[in-house]
């Protein structure tokens, strides 16, 4: 059941991709691991980035969550500044996620969390409290974080 | 200390003026709580006992049977008052958290809007039924098979037989969802209802459905809690209030016999208020291995309090942290000390003296909480040894029936002592902690005599207990007697505490008050 769904929505994405998104399979067999490259949004500390992500279905897929998590380092409060990347917040948590949500959603999602970050649900708490106190010094590091780790 | 004559006296008839004023003030605290538990549910059953204690409360055991007849009963009767089907009635209830009166009212007021925030929006009355649409997609599989079977909730968003099942399998089985769950529309926040989940889903998932319901109404009372023994599936009532607790300690017991408090779920910890309780367990995990050893192999400097370990070496001590020199032996100042290093045999010295007494400040509070703390932990490993001793005896009850001819009603005097043991003991195991974080004043004279009493008749009982069994039968009397003194002194020492917790006598060096 799952795997109609994922195919098509896949070669939905491919039909129609979203802006400044590309997306590919990994490994052709696996349509369950996605790889995404998201370029930083216009206006946002991370432009001129590009960064790779990681959607993965779970076989419960639609009915539990997929994880996104970013490959690529990068400053911002809602990821995990570890050698996972995690995110967990809004549809992206198992009680809030619903099946009908989609992966265009998803990917719509963490693209509009690059350009507002989301400092109340926050997995960084000291990158929040500088995105609130001190957005300037924010900025710096997002960009220099970029410069470093998401150059094209 | 030297007055103990005077408070006493003073006390006794203190103590009758105080039997007076019990009376009422009992009285007016039962109002209070019955005031708050407006819930005609639950409160038709409830016995006042006419003869009721400071330390005893109201409460009712409930099995899940009557659990789920209470609901239905006030589902009923807000229906009627709302004109809503039982099933609309019940999300509306479980939504505002089983608040009656809170609901009727917002109801009375706003309608819609109360329908709308429960997910009840507006309605379309038809029974639910599945049904097959010509050119459907089912938007969670993709599936488009003519003949696709499909449901939707009253807010019109439609899905698949297969996938809503699903949706409903795991939130029920794997989330342990129930009242709460939403259509599965993303935004759509309209709840599953009773009928429709009857529809959809299997046997085995809907008896799941059911506990969980029933859960989420005792989780969602504030007069309710489940029993902590493990597999009991009953739960007690009681009126007593989270901002009471300061001033009750709400002891209830279960219909599987679990003592326990209903305003912290542990066990039974009469006469501790639940505050000092849980600061108690908490410092005896953190500390009591901690302090036992401090006590025994360390001496604090005598000038700035830092403990000190002697781990060898001579007794010239140098305090690491402030740099003081003293003796280890008379804790006076090293430089004192003239020729005679590593002998002291100076202990009469000014200098030891001021040592010692500053020694002996700051060894105060830890030994005073030794003091407690081995009471406390001695009668729980009592109550555990007067248990095992018991569990032989009652093998041996068998024998006593056999070689004294006594019938098996006449050999119940021992279980009768040994359940009076263990509850003494608990209660006896409290009045430490309780007493730990008491200041002194003329009251606590009273309290520890009563201590005292029930300790001694405690101890009195629980020595029979290791007599040879063949001599248990000429003692049947003696024991009844002293197991009826236990239980006398056990009430008499809780109604006392109770009494003045409730007029806010006793006097703690800690919050006891909620929330405070």
């Amino acid at each position: 059941m799952a795997q109609k769904r994922i195919v098509k929505e896949y070669s939905e994405l491919q039909k129609k991709p979203l802006d400044g998104m590309r997306i590919s399979l990994p490994s052709e067999a696996d349509m369950h691991q996605w790889q995404i490259l998201i370029d930083g949004p216009k206006g946002s500390p991370y432009e001129g980035g590009v960064f790779t992500l990681h959607l993965s279905l779970p076989t419960e897929y639609p009915f539990k969550p997929p994880t996104l998590s970013f490959k690529t380092k990068i400053y911002h409060p809602n990821v995990t500044n570890d050698d996972k990347g995690s995110m967990c917040l809004g549809m992206l948590r198992a009680d809030e996620w619903k099946p009908s949500s989609k992966i265009d959603a998803v990917l719509s999602f963490a693209k509009a969390l690059l350009l507002e970050p989301q400092p109340d649900d926050a997995v960084e708490g000291g990158i929040a409290r500088e995105y609130k106190e001190n957005k300037k010094e924010f900025i710096k590091n997002a960009k220099a974080w970029t410069k470093q780790y998401a150059k094209k | 200390m030297d007055s103990d004559d005077e408070f006493m006296s003073g006390l006794s008839s203190q103590d009758e003026d105080f039997g007076g004023v019990e009376e009422s003030d009992d009285g007016s605290l039962g109002d209070e709580f019955d005031e708050d538990n407006p819930d005609v549910g639950f409160s038709q059953d409830k016995d006042i006992k006419p003869g009721k204690k400071a330390y005893e409360v109201d409460f009712k055991a409930f099995s899940p049977e009557d659990i789920q007849s209470h609901q239905d009963k006030q589902i009923d009767e807000v229906s009627a008052i709302l004109g809503q089907s039982s099933e609309a009635t019940a999300i509306l209830l479980r939504h505002l958290r089983w608040n009656k009166e809170r609901l009727i009212e917002a109801y009375m007021e706003r309608p819609d809007s109360v329908l709308e925030t429960a997910g009840l929006g507006p309605e379309s009355a038809q029974a639910p039924t599945t049904k097959v649409v010509k050119g459907f997609t089912c938007e969670i599989c993709y599936d488009d098979i003519p003949g696709l079977e499909t449901y939707a909730l009253k807010c019109g968003h439609r899905y698949c037989v297969d996938c809503y099942r699903q949706y409903l399998a795991q939130k029920i089985k794997d989330e342990g969802e129930a009242a709460r769950i939403q259509c599965p529309t993303n935004g759509c926040h309209r709840i599953v209802d009773a009928k429709s989940l009857d529809l959809l889903v299997a046997a085995e998932l809907k008896s799941r459905y059911q506990v969980l319901l029933t859960r989420t109404y005792v989780d969602d009372k504030e007069n309710l809690k489940w029993c902590p023994a493990p597999n009991c599936e009953y739960a007690v009532e009681c009126g007593v209030k989270k901002r009471d607790l300061g001033k009750i300690v709400p002891t209830v017991a279960c219909a599987c016999k679990h003592r326990f408090c209903f305003g912290c779920t542990l066990s039974d910890h009469q006469p501790a208020p639940c505050l000092p309780v849980k600061q108690w367990l908490k410092k005896c995990e953190d500390d009591s291995e901690t302090a036992n050893w401090i006590s025994a192999n360390t001496k604090e400097c005598p000038k700035c309090s830092s403990t000190i370990e002697k781990n060898g070496g001579c007794n010239h001590m140098t305090c690491r942290k402030c740099k003081h020199e003293f003796c280890w032996m008379c804790m006076g100042l090293w430089s004192e000390h003239g020729t005679s290093w590593y002998n002291c045999n100076r202990f009469e010295e000014r200098s030891g003296l001021d040592g010692r007494d500053a020694q002996a400040k700051s060894r105060q509070s830890l030994e005073r909480y030794l003091h407690y703390y081995n009471r406390y932990a001695n009668h729980e490993q009592s109550a555990k040894l007067d248990k095992d001793l018991y569990n032989k005896t009652e093998r041996k009850m068998t024998g006593l029936q056999l070689t004294s001819g006594m019938s098996w009603i006449e050999v119940q005097f021992l279980d009768t002592a040994s359940q009076a043991l263990q509850t003494c003991r608990q209660t006896l195991k409290w009045t430490y902690a309780f007493a730990y974080y008491l200041q002194r004043n003329n009251m606590t004279e009273i309290f520890e005599d009563n201590q005292k009493d029930l300790e001694m008749a405690v101890e009195n009982l629980s020595e029979m207990f290791e007599k040879p069994t063949a001599e248990l039968a000429a003692l049947k009397v003696d024991m009844m007697d002293k197991t009826s003194y236990c239980n006398k002194r056990r009430v008499i020492l809780l109604d006392y505490t109770a009494q003045k917790l409730k007029t806010g006598e006793w006097k703690f060096n800690v919050d006891i008050a909620m929330g405070a």
